[in-house]
């Protein structure tokens, strides 16, 4: 379903010199989409995102209609921050680092489809955020006083913890997991990577009952279908469903434990 | 009347401010553009600076506020570098504590790397993307105090303006938010202003998208002072796109990455068939104590003359190699991932070649502002340190103007950002208990009132003719041009008109989109006015700044230093303005400017610096040997340190803007605060 590789269409765009692009419109939460096409002057080493800047400098659709320029969201352009998360051609992915020479044209991009849409591609990922309140996905620290160091800890643990803590909260993982719904309460991977990541923390870890008694409960890591779209889409390549795994142990053993304590 | 603290920001410095308030029981607002995880912070790659000592090289604070204040050029207030430097390894340790995944070392202790402008092992990094994982550790606290009810967080709020009450304090704020363009008004009893560099009015720079300086520009137009405008970093290594300028980290040279052109011109070969012999290691031919370390500013104008000036840039382009491939920096292939994967990933994704397999190519690209609002310097009477010259307001992070001087070194912005925000933090506290939101009603209706009606009218306009989007990028071409690594006096005066004329333009923007949700053309054209007026200071502050210094480069008013063998300094030790005096009476000549000379500050820490160098200082003595014997110096030399002086008495002074509407703004001069040690040339060797 999620194919990333795609026929280079550079040569495509050279020759004729422009770039075909659909986007879908949608002018505010209460209002119904709709498709925009544009055609972009080329150039090499495009990325999505530079295709809506062109547009943006002259925002006239392909049928010569001057209309408002599309409504997306950038930040780092580097794939750091996570905010330019859309659908490309099919695929959830962020518009800095896809670049158009890997992509068939037309270009098709869409929002998300798991979040409410604001505007045009923009849409509202605060239940993502929502989700990492619910597993406590921080260290339970005293203060900011001078209290010393924290815990040693091994270069091949920190490595293992690094993957996770690269999560940017793009969403990528949520719009590709066909177990997510905007009414469903299911967590998603990327909360589930979090959890493990603070488990795995010497003082995270001291929270660990509290996140297992989330994740056992509705919404948690059994409601995950294991079709491990997740894994597939993830741009910064993260384990999730290595975690997911790890998790889904670590919350059966507190089930058993919790089951025979009284 | 309210006690609640208004944060605005929500990078480091921000989140830092809001988990001191938070921790000390007042309530926070925190607004932020974009989601607080999403602020430009998590840009910053190679690492935060702190003198922790951990690698037997007899690291101290103190050298470190030393490296900091001369990779400034001795712009910088010194009160602040200190207090920084020394709480530096705390600040490390409370990242340490709140799971920040730095890199390690077998025995499981923190690992460091160098960085530019220090000859130490004092940064500590995690992968290489620090910033990255700095903001999210401090993101998780202050979600922790979120989901406790402490702080409340405004995200895809854009800030508007302060509230100023008739006493000339602020007590608040106005915030549009973004989804649906409403205005309304924030009382608070103190305010923080965490909202980043001015990256935008460059047009394109290593800055993420969403830093306009705006805000800067919205308190500055409200009389807010901004100072050292002028000051801009260019980055050395940046990849040049379409989008943006991506950073190539300053810690590829920390692990041993080497800057190289082709000795011949138009060298048609591959760069990995180029070998050793036929390569200019520039950087290390020039500068063999820092080589590929030299400070970015030194660093940046060595790559741009190579290739503007020189025209020996690779493949005939304004571009060099940055090589780190294995053969050359001395790593393996995987302990190089493990400590510099995530640039290494962005040059793939990007440039579609492997740094560990060939050689990067880079140019120098705009990444940082020295300059922004001026701040205390210390706490002194009713100036508290971190706070803007309106009472309540105050400012941290790259926002403020504090800490870098002329130049900034690298890894020292993650540090300021942090460190700012908690000093910021613990004094809004304490201004609020004393000062709370007490305006009246009509202060508050009133500011709400001005700042719908100037999106009314905006809204109202019809007919323009000028593309928001295109006029900000001729803005960007021109600052870009004029204003950053080289700057001349004559193309500045065009600079200067250019604005004024852009200024005019805007009044016919087309805006032709009036829909309220999320509407960025409007976005746009309201941070684009105040990118024009933040443009002012910037290049006006060039235009007035006569000399050379740090990242502030007037061909037309440099001096260079005497050629090595005519400085005669034969134990090859820094010189020490005081050690010219001694230098003088050894040698029976009178420097008689010296003595008269107007602005005694710049001596006043003599016998601290002497303590210093003598071993018995805080600095353990490690810092800078004074010569054992002083041998005749040149006349050369002596020419030269007189015309430095002079320079230091007219130019080692912060310029300090004053908007002026319609105009361009007034700027002063004002001495900078020195406690710590007395300005040296800057030479690096």
């Amino acid at each position: 379903m999620f194919k990333t590789e795609e026929k280079p269409a550079a040569l495509a765009s050279k020759e004729k010199n422009t770039i075909s692009v659909r986007v879908m419109r949608q002018k505010g939460p209460d209002d119904a989409p709709y498709w925009d096409e544009f055609e972009v002057p080329y150039q090499p080493n495009m990325n999505v995102i530079s295709v809506l800047m062109e547009i943006r400098l002259n925002p006239v659709n392909s049928a010569g209609k001057k209309v408002t320029p599309p409504s997306w969201e950038s930040g780092c352009l580097e794939c750091v921050c996570g905010v330019c998360s859309m659908n490309i051609n099919g695929v959830p992915r962020q518009a800095c680092v896809t670049l158009v020479d890997h992509l068939e044209q037309p270009i098709e991009l869409k929002p998300f489809t798991k979040f409410p849409v604001i505007r045009d591609l923009v849409v509202d990922r605060t239940r993502m955020f929502e989700a990492l309140k619910r597993v406590k996905a921080w260290v339970p620290l005293d203060g900011t006083y001078e209290m010393g160091a924290g815990p040693r800890i091994s270069p091949e643990k920190q490595q293992d913890m690094y993957a996770y803590a690269q999560c940017m909260t793009c969403g990528c993982c949520l719009e590709a997991c066909p177990q997510y719904h905007e009414d469903n309460a299911f967590i998603g991977a990327h909360a589930i990577g979090q959890a493990y990541l603070f488990n795995e923390n010497p003082i995270g870890a001291h929270l660990k009952d509290d996140r297992l008694e989330e994740l056992m409960g509705p919404g948690g890591v059994v409601d995950c279908g294991n079709a491990q779209n997740c894994v597939k889409v993830c741009p910064k390549f993260i384990p999730l469903t290595d975690a997911i795994a790890a998790i889904g142990g670590q919350v059966t053993k507190a089930a058993f434990k919790k089951m025979f304590r009284f | 009347m309210s006690n609640r603290i208004i944060v605005v920001g929500g990078g480091l410095a921000g989140l830092a401010a809001a988990i001191r308030i938070a921790e000390a029981g007042l309530p926070v607002d925190l607004f932020s553009l974009v989601p607080v995880k999403r602020s430009h912070s998590v840009c910053a790659q190679g690492g935060i600076n702190a003198a922790k000592n951990m690698k037997g090289e007899n690291d101290h604070p103190d050298i470190h506020a030393s490296d900091t204040l001369f990779g400034g050029e001795y712009l910088n207030d010194q009160p602040p570098v200190v207090g920084m430097a020394h709480k530096a390894p705390a600040i490390i340790d409370l990242l340490d504590r709140m799971g920040v995944p730095f890199n390690r070392t077998l025995e499981g202790f923190l690992d460091f790397r160098r960085f530019g402008g220090t000859l130490h092992h004092r940064t500590a990094y995690s992968g290489a993307t620090t910033g990255q994982q700095l903001l999210y550790a401090l993101d998780e606290q202050v979600r922790r105090f979120e989901n406790e009810g402490k702080v409340e967080k405004y995200e895809y709020w854009e800030f508007l303006s302060l509230v100023i009450d008739e006493a000339g304090r602020c007590k608040g704020i106005t915030a549009m938010n973004v989804w649906d363009r409403t205005v309304h008004v924030f009382k608070a009893g103190a305010v923080c202003l965490a909202t980043g560099g001015p990256g935008m009015v460059f047009g394109k720079s290593t800055n993420s998208v969403i830093n306009t300086g705006a805000a800067a520009s919205r308190v500055y137009q409200q009389g807010v002072k901004y100072g050292n405008g002028e000051f801009i970093q260019v980055h050395p290594t940046s990849i040049p796109g379409a989008d943006k300028l991506r950073l190539i980290s300053e810690s590829v040279r920390g692990e041993g990455g080497r800057v190289w052109v082709p000795k011949t011109k138009g060298d048609k070969r591959k760069a990995t068939e180029i070998p050793d012999n036929d390569r200019d290691y520039f950087l290390e031919r020039k500068y063999p104590k820092y080589g590929n370390l030299v400070p970015r500013d030194v660093a940046t104008r060595e790559i741009f003359d190579i290739c503007v000036n020189q025209g020996m840039g690779a493949g005939g382009k304004n571009q060099v190699y940055l090589d780190i491939t294995p053969a050359k920096s001395g790593q393996q292939a995987e302990i190089l991932e493990r400590k510099l994967g995530g640039v290494f990933e962005i040059y793939r994704q990007f440039v579609g070649v492997d740094p560990i397999k060939e050689p990067m190519l880079i140019f120098p690209g705009m990444h940082y502002s020295m300059g922004g609002l001026w701040v205390a310097p210390q706490d002194n009477g009713t100036e508290l340190f971190q706070m803007t010259n309106i009472p309540g307001c105050f400012a941290a992070g790259e926002v403020d103007f504090q800490y870098h001087g002329s130049n900034r070194l690298g890894a020292n912005s993650l540090l300021s950002c942090i460190y700012g925000g908690l000093e910021a933090g613990i004094r809004m506290v304490e201004y609020t208990k004393a000062n709370p939101a007490d305006a009246p009603e009509s202060v508050y209706e009133g500011e709400v009132k001005r700042q719908r009606e100037i999106n009314k009218r905006l809204l109202d306009s019809k007919g323009g003719s000028e593309n928001v989007f295109a006029l900000h990028n001729e803005l960007g071409d021109w600052m870009t041009r004029y204003c950053t690594v080289v700057r001349k006096n004559d193309q500045l005066d065009s600079l200067l008109e250019k604005i004024t004329e852009l200024e005019e333009r805007y009044e016919k923007i087309d805006l032709n989109d009036t829909v309220s949700s999320v509407n960025q053309t409007f976005q746009m054209a309201r941070s684009l006015y105040d990118m024009i007026q933040l443009a002012k200071p910037i290049a006006k502050g060039a235009r007035l700044r006569d000399e050379s210094r740090g990242a502030h480069y007037k061909p037309d008013h440099f001096f260079d230093k005497p050629e090595k063998e005519k400085l005669g300094d034969p134990a090859d030790t820094d010189i020490y303005l005081e050690f010219v005096t001694e230098l003088e009476e050894k040698q029976g000549v009178t420097y008689k400017e010296h003595a008269s000379q107007p602005n005694p500050v710049l001596f006043k820490n003599l016998a601290k610096r002497k303590e210093m160098v003598a071993g018995s200082g805080s600095g353990g003595g490690t810092a800078v040997a004074p010569p054992e014997t002083y041998t005749a110096v040149s006349p050369e030399f002596l020419a030269y340190m007189k015309k430095w002086v002079e320079t230091q008495r007219v130019w080692n002074k912060s310029s300090i803007a004053t908007y002026k509407a319609g105009a361009m703004p007034d700027i002063e001069y004002r001495d900078v605060v020195m406690t710590f040690e007395p300005p040296r040339p800057r030479i690096y060797k």
